[in-house]
């Protein structure tokens, strides 16, 4: 049952963005930062939480799920650590993929060359 | 007066063509949107479901669900980049659109893409600078909004 949960949300998260691209103009980076940033804003409101606890992966997969774990993160370490923890918390909480995103994507991009264009 | 009746003749032609391209451009994009739609639905829907049967594995080998959400996202950017720096990734999002820019593959894709387009201007100014140039907007944005908010709930609290 969580599979069909995770698939429907997941599906229909990136049916919003396939919308966007095609009937706006908006280039895929201030799609990538609408998502970013709506998720966030959502998850301070409270309102992405209950989507993660339904869908898992299918809400925290997506972008909006990388907001959610920024702002999670920042909430949860105001909440237990105080003002430093605000601070620390975003990155804290994504610190694994940040990490893996720019150490791994460095890694390729300097063994692989650029493929032309077909 | 042939000419100039010619020439009338060609305006009126050209308003025609424009006509009908307008009028089946009413037409043809409809179908093509929802295409995309089911399209995107379907590979964003599995990326998803793949990522939780990949985390229920982790699971069940004793990882807690934290650390296990670390690993799902670590291995959906590293396969994500390999297959961009391989150069599948651009096939599999021309077919797919949304359905993988938006998952996190999406991100990782956009980290590794120009940086190897970039490549010739060195490791440093080249591969290193472009790394930045579409996630940097991502995770500046990203992580100014998610700080104001943990200030904020940290004065609210």
């Amino acid at each position: 049952m969580e599979y069909l949960y995770a698939f429907l949300i997941g599906g229909i998260i990136c049916i919003i963005g396939q919308i966007i691209m095609d009937t706006t103009k908006l280039t895929a980076p201030r799609i990538l930062v609408l998502f970013v940033v709506s998720g966030a804003i959502l998850t301070c409101l409270g309102l992405y939480e209950p989507i993660v606890n339904l869908a898992k992966n299918g809400a925290t997969v997506p972008l909006p799920g990388f907001g959610y774990s920024l702002a999670k993160g920042a909430m949860e370490g105001a909440s237990n650590d105080g003002f430093l923890g605000a601070i620390t918390g975003a990155v804290k909480n994504t610190a694994a993929g940040i990490t893996a995103a720019v150490a791994f994507g460095y890694l390729i991009a300097i063994l692989f060359s650029p493929k032309s264009k077909r | 007066m042939n000419n100039q009746e010619e020439k009338q003749n060609q305006k009126q032609k050209e308003k025609v063509a424009k006509h009908y391209e307008d009028y089946a451009k009413q037409f043809t994009p409809k179908p093509k949107y929802f295409l995309n739609c089911l399209k995107a639905f379907i590979v964003g829907g599995l990326i998803c479901v793949l990522a939780l049967y990949i985390q229920n594995l982790l699971i069940n080998r004793g990882l807690d669900e934290k650390t296990s959400g670390a690993f799902i996202t670590v291995i959906l950017i590293c396969s994500a980049q390999f297959l961009t720096g391989i150069g599948v990734f651009d096939s599999i999002a021309k077919f797919a659109g949304a359905g993988v820019i938006v998952p996190i593959t999406g991100f990782a894709n956009s980290m590794v893409a120009p940086a190897i387009e970039y490549k010739k201007e060195g490791i440093v100014l080249g591969v290193g600078a472009k790394l930045f140039s579409l996630a940097g907007p991502v995770l500046v944005c990203g992580i100014f909004v998610s700080t104001i908010i943990g200030i904020v709930y940290y004065f609210i609290i």
